[in-house]
């Protein structure tokens, strides 16, 4: 049965959007107003699919499904859960973030904004694509746009950090595509959810076993290699330690408008791809090698906490901040399938993942719009010792942005805490040393956050920014609805829990052992 | 339900909301702003004798539950409670913030930032009411992290001055630290009792079932899981209140305007964290058997040290704030004292009376330290007894009751808790520990009195010139009203007339002057002579031969100068986490940072080196098994490639090349093994 086309519309507006703003040319103006329709168009409809959906159900909704190349297994098939429309309607407002974060800047015309918004095309379709090959399409589709983002518009390192990017999820891809080829020899599939269920069913591994011969290799034996391809797909992409390295750079170079688009949007396509693929067909390989899953995990979060500490560039520390709050996210992921262990922790810690990636991508897309205002107010500076004592001269552009820092740190009322309080309570029960080892990347968090707020923003004003003009009217109209929504969130996190709750539990009811 | 348990939520919230509406306002908007923090605060006080009144007719504690936060079949539920000890709290909360506030607006006159000054008060006491109602230790910890932040915000609230924004950042990291082991504590709890509400109807995690379940099972070292989770807790406990080795923030607080040293880091903040050991007292106190738990034990012998170690560091300070600081760490280390020996009355009961003649004290620092033109140093005042005739008077009082002399307020809470500790079951150490503390608590607050108001006037150059005034009225009459309860208050908690504790334990009461029994008399003459020592040697030193000039050293400094430094060194403890934690974290985030740059990015960069080498050598011969086995087989390959040929750019051109032959020929082997 075929739901009215949303999702198509929805991955094509943007596509649309994108080729107006090629038209635009370099003329500054028009791009910028048909990126800023064209995501605002994005975003109404992701309300929309909100309001129209059913969170009573955990299943998929809005479906879409034709046939498009039998011969290969090669459907249409778009449909989303809560999963799916959480990404949508995160993938929306960062895009629009995005955009605002780039509205003046000179050398940003109709290119960047297009490549803004195919960038936007390529998240919608992977966020709503359920067949692989479609899939990996948009997959790939969202990361030529990135590259050349941090390519065209980046730093002075830029080359060198935009290859990087490249090659580190190039590899990933590879390894995603290699992984999947490998399941359709074996089972003639590439829808996921068929591979779910053939999975959860048993019959996964005796079809790797029966079609594939691999210097005899046990049915098992394949599963876990072909699981471990998909997972270094997906690992960078996050990315969980050690396949971060290309991140930091990548995070500082681009231009902050595109560090947006990587860090609130892009990194959840990782975490997405873990809960949509790997969690459903791998349950038995994660399983196995749930002890080093754990462990990357948790090194994710203590590792990249201690080393944001000792950064001397603002988006440096931001990145590592980055990788420090999707680790907790991992680790909520991969918990979820720690044997035995009761079905409440369960949902606690998916719950708390599905709050903490929405979260994760407000809280750091503001926190790198900041940055962008900061760069625009200082002609592209972003050191950490750049700056100093400007909560004196603009202090409402340094309270607003302390509200984003907070809310990174975890400070309940914004909407860090929940996310993270319901990981925990998840994972301690669970995995108690887990949640124990992670308390370090709690405590680190906060040093490096208020290292960063006392350089730049205590101590005696530096003369230099002695005249910096404070937020602009139209900053702070811009900023105001994610400043409300940081608190609403904060203080009703129910407002997303009620909507995915009825998801989380059909994922958990996917992990059958 | 009465009115005032279902409305209680509108205590903390009036203050919070204040704060909310203060924080949009421009900063011009001062009188507004003051306005509004005062009369909310107003309206919570008066909710919070209404409160108060209730408990007295209805004793019982009584609760409302809200559902919050939903994972699964299961609600994370909300609530806030009503008993002695939260009415209790809210009167002490609301009335000395009111006070503080009054305060000031006289104190803060002059600031720029005075607007958002009360807007962080406001915050703060919104907070801060929330931990005190709090039914569910989840919400309670949420509150509790605000009151956090505000502090922060206030400690730093001169932020241009680097001392300010560094004790700040100090006081958040150090408090943060105890708040973790509460967060770990908080997640084992959940999971051991499978929830946070306190009273919930027999299932909170305080009630009995629960609290049995938790106190007859064991974990490892021979704790039980009650001890070991209120252990955890106690950590964030000990970061709040100050307690050894997690004081090291608390004198440094002081670079906070004095309003906030009295409020924030005297009378109230710093008392939550006994609260929050008052609070779960039945999880802190389950055994199985008889006699005190691990927990408590440890919670004594931490509070018994802290009494003491603090004391110790005060004697050799210079600033008058930070001997009120280290006083107050030591204060907090006894109230902790008291609620391990002697129960939740008599660690509440030296709160209580703690709040009233510390924030006086402090208040009247702020005072001595407005008239002087900001002069902190003592060595630098003298002679104000008859500049300030008002702050001498309340400060005398006040100075008096934390002594502990005969009959003022500090008097029977503090004698309260050596009496408990000198009976208690495990050991005398902390009752000896206790009495030293007595001893040094007269000793320093003499020395300090001495500096300040006795004596010639010994300016330092740079204020010789300014006036020493009395403060305005709106500072004086807050001293003045504090300084009633300083005098008074220990009254409402004699042994002969133990109102307060009877209240808080909910026991009927009646005058019984039996109750000075003779161990109880020889304890209390005892513990006088040990403070009327403490005082007389300390003018004996410091009052007797007036000090005339500011330049001259500390008597204690001639009879043994190495010790005397190294008190006001503060006993090189934070130089000793300077080199300890702090550098080898330090450390290992550098080790990491190399890690990163050289061991995984070098392994990366190895393979991608190697595969180039190996495909320049490969690149013909498998470019012609490539033709051969490219027939159109995969739609998707065709994709990969053509995204791979399309974005051929720079350097990037290399590698992918590379990646587009790495990733046919392995195709092929995959075709090739699935044909086999």
């Amino acid at each position: 049965m075929n739901h009215f086309p949303w999702l198509s519309i929805l991955t094509l507006v943007p596509i649309v959007g994108a080729c107006l703003a090629l038209l635009a040319g370099k003329r500054r103006g028009p791009a910028r107003a048909i990126a800023a329709a064209s995501a605002l168009v994005s975003l109404a409809i992701t309300i929309y699919l909100w309001t129209a959906f059913n969170t009573a159900s955990g299943t998929m909704q809005f479906q879409e499904l034709h046939a498009w190349m039998p011969a290969l297994g090669v459907e249409y098939h778009l449909a989303i859960d809560g999963l799916g429309l959480l990404m949508v309607v995160l993938s929306a407002i960062v895009v629009l973030i995005s955009i605002a974060a780039s509205w003046s800047r000179n050398e940003h015309g109709g290119l960047y904004f297009a490549m803004v918004l195919f960038l936007q095309a390529g998240l919608f379709g992977t966020f709503t694509a359920l067949n692989f090959i479609h899939w990996f399409f948009f997959w790939e589709l969202s990361l030529i746009p990135a590259f050349l983002l941090i390519r065209l518009w980046g730093g002075a390192a830029r080359a060198r950090a935009a290859n990087q990017f490249f090659i580190y999820t190039m590899v990933g891809s590879v390894a995603l595509l290699l992984a999947f080829l490998a399941l359709y020899l074996a089972t003639g599939r590439f829808d996921f959810l068929d591979l779910a269920q053939l999975s959860q069913q048993g019959q996964l591994a005796p079809a790797l076993a029966q079609n594939l011969h691999w210097g005899g290799l046990s049915g098992g034996g394949i599963a876990a290699c072909i699981f471990w391809a998909a997972f270094v797909g997906f690992a960078v992409k996050v990315p969980i330690l050690p396949l971060h390295t290309w991140l930091p750079s990548a995070y500082a170079e681009a231009p902050s408008g595109t560090t947006i688009l990587l860090t609130g949007a892009m990194s959840k396509m990782g975490l997405y791809g873990l809960l949509r693929v790997l969690v459903p067909i791998f349950p038995q390989q994660m399983q196995h090698a749930l002890t080093l899953l754990l462990w990357l995990a948790v090194a994710s979060i203590v590792w990249s906490a201690l080393v944001a500490w000792i950064q001397t560039d603002i988006k440096r520390m931001f990145a590592y901040s980055s990788i420090n709050h999707l680790g907790y996210c991992t680790l909520g992921i991969f918990v979820v399938l720690k044997l035995p262990g009761d079905q409440i922790n369960r949902a606690a810690a998916m719950n708390g993942v599905f709050l903490q990636m929405f979260n994760h991508a407000l809280t750091s897309s503001m926190l790198f719009w900041f940055v962008a205002m900061l760069e625009k107010r200082s002609g592209g500076l972003h050191g950490l010792n750049d700056f100093g004592g400007l909560r004196k001269v603009v202090p409402v552009l340094c309270g607003t942005m302390g509200i984003a820092v907070f809310s990174s740190l975890g400070l309940p009322g914004l909407n860090g805490f929940p996310g993270e309080f319901l990981i925990f309570k998840g994972v301690f029960p669970l995995v108690p040393w887990a949640a124990s080892v992670s308390l370090l990347g709690l405590l680190f968090t906060a040093v490096f956050f208020l290292v960063f707020l006392e350089r730049v923003f205590y101590g005696p004003v530096n003369q230099r920014w002695a005249a910096m003009p404070d937020l602009s009217l139209g900053e702070r109209l811009a900023l105001a609805p994610v400043i409300g929504l940081m608190f609403v969130l904060g203080f009703y996190p129910q407002l997303i829990v009620g909507a995915m709750n009825s998801t989380v539990m059909q994922i958990l009811s996917q992990v059958r052992f | 339900m009465a009115w005032i348990v279902r409305y209680l939520w509108l205590i903390p919230v009036l203050p919070a909301a204040a704060a909310a509406i203060i924080a949009l306002l421009k900063q011009s908007r001062r009188r507004l702003a003051a306005t509004l923090a005062i009369g909310s605060l107003g309206l919570s006080l008066l909710l919070a004798l209404i409160a108060f009144a209730h408990t007295l007719a209805h004793p019982a504690l009584e609760y409302a539950n809200h559902n919050w936060l939903q994972f699964g079949a299961e609600w994370i539920r909300f609530g806030w409670l009503l008993d002695p000890l939260t009415a209790v709290m809210l009167v002490m909360v609301t009335f000395v913030a009111l006070l503080i506030f009054i305060y000031s607006l006289g104190y803060m006159a002059h600031d720029p930032n005075f607007t958002r000054f009360f807007c962080f008060l406001a915050l703060f006491a919104g907070a801060m009411l929330g931990v005190v109602i709090a039914n569910n230790l989840m919400l309670l910890f949420m509150c509790w992290e605000v009151v956090g932040l505000t502090s922060y915000l206030l400690i730093g609230f001169w932020f241009h001055k680097p001392e300010a924004a560094k004790a700040a950042k100090k006081a958040f990291i150090v408090t943060r630290i105890g708040d973790l082991g509460l967060f770990l504590g908080m997640m084992w709890l959940y999971g051991a009792s499978g929830t946070l509400l306190f009273y919930d109807g027999g299932a909170g995690c305080l009630e009995h079932t629960a609290v049995a379940a938790m106190a007859a099972h064991g974990v490892a070292l021979g704790l039980t899981a009650s001890s070991a989770i209120g252990l955890l807790i106690f950590c964030g406990a000990a970061g709040k209140s100050g307690q050894v080795p997690l004081h090291v923030w608390l004198p440094d607080a002081m670079e906070g305007p004095t309003p906030v040293s009295a409020l924030i880091h005297a009378a109230t903040m710093v008392a939550a964290g006994v609260f929050l050991i008052a609070r779960m007292y039945p999880l802190m106190a389950a055994t199985t058997g008889g006699g005190p738990s691990s927990a408590l034990e440890v919670i004594a012998w931490v509070g018994a040290i802290t009494a003491l170690l603090a004391a110790f560091i005060a004697v050799g300070q210079n600033d008058i704030k930070r001997i009120l600081a280290y006083s107050t760490v030591s204060q907090l280390g006894y109230m902790m004292l008291g609620l391990a020996v002697g129960g939740v009355a008599v660690g509440m009961f030296h709160l209580i009376t703690h709040a009233f003649f510390k924030a006086l004290l402090f208040l009247g620092a702020g005072s001595i330290i407005h008239g002087c033109s900001e002069e902190q140093d003592i060595r630098y005042m003298g002679g104000l007894r008859k500049l300030m005739p008002i702050t001498f008077a309340t400060y005398a009082i006040a100075m008096l009751a934390l002594c502990g002399f005969p009959l003022f307020a500090g008097f029977w809470s503090k004698d309260e808790i050596l009496h408990s500790a000198h009976l208690w079951s495990i050991s005398s150490g902390p009752f000896y520990l206790g009495a030293v503390g007595a001893f040094l608590t007269a000793f320093y607050m003499t020395r300090q009195v001495c500096y300040v108001f006795f004596g010639p006037r010994r300016p330092a150059p740079r204020t010789a010139s300014k006036p020493v005034h009395e403060s305005p009225a709106t500072m004086t009459w807050p001293l003045i009203i504090l300084s009633i309860f300083a005098a008074l208050l220990g009254f409402v908690g004699t042994p002969a007339w133990p109102w307060f504790q009877s209240f808080l334990e909910g026991r009927s009461l009646a005058l019984n002057f039996g109750a000075f029994t003779g161990g109880m008399i020889s304890l209390m003459v005892i513990s006088s002579i040990i403070v009327i020592a403490g005082i007389a040697i300390g003018w004996w030193l410091y009052g007797s031969r007036p000090i005339t000039r500011a330049e001259d050293p500390d008597a204690l400094e001639r009879v043994q100068p190495q010790f005397f430094r190294a008190l006001g060194q503060r006993l090189y403890i934070d130089e000793f986490y300077d080199l300890s934690v702090i550098a080898f974290s330090r450390l290992c985030a550098r080790l990491f940072q190399w890690a990163d740059r050289w061991v995984w990015n070098g392994a990366v960069q190895l393979v991608a080196w190697s595969t180039r080498i190996v495909s320049h050598f490969d690149s013909l011969v498998d470019a012609h098994a490539i033709n051969a086995g490219f027939d159109g087989g995969s739609t998707g390959l065709a994709q990969g490639g053509r995204l791979i040929s399309r974005f051929q750019n720079g350097r990037a051109q290399n590698y992918l090349r590379v990646l587009g032959v790495a990733l046919v020929v392995l195709a092929v082997i995959l075709f090739w093994s699935h044909a086999g």
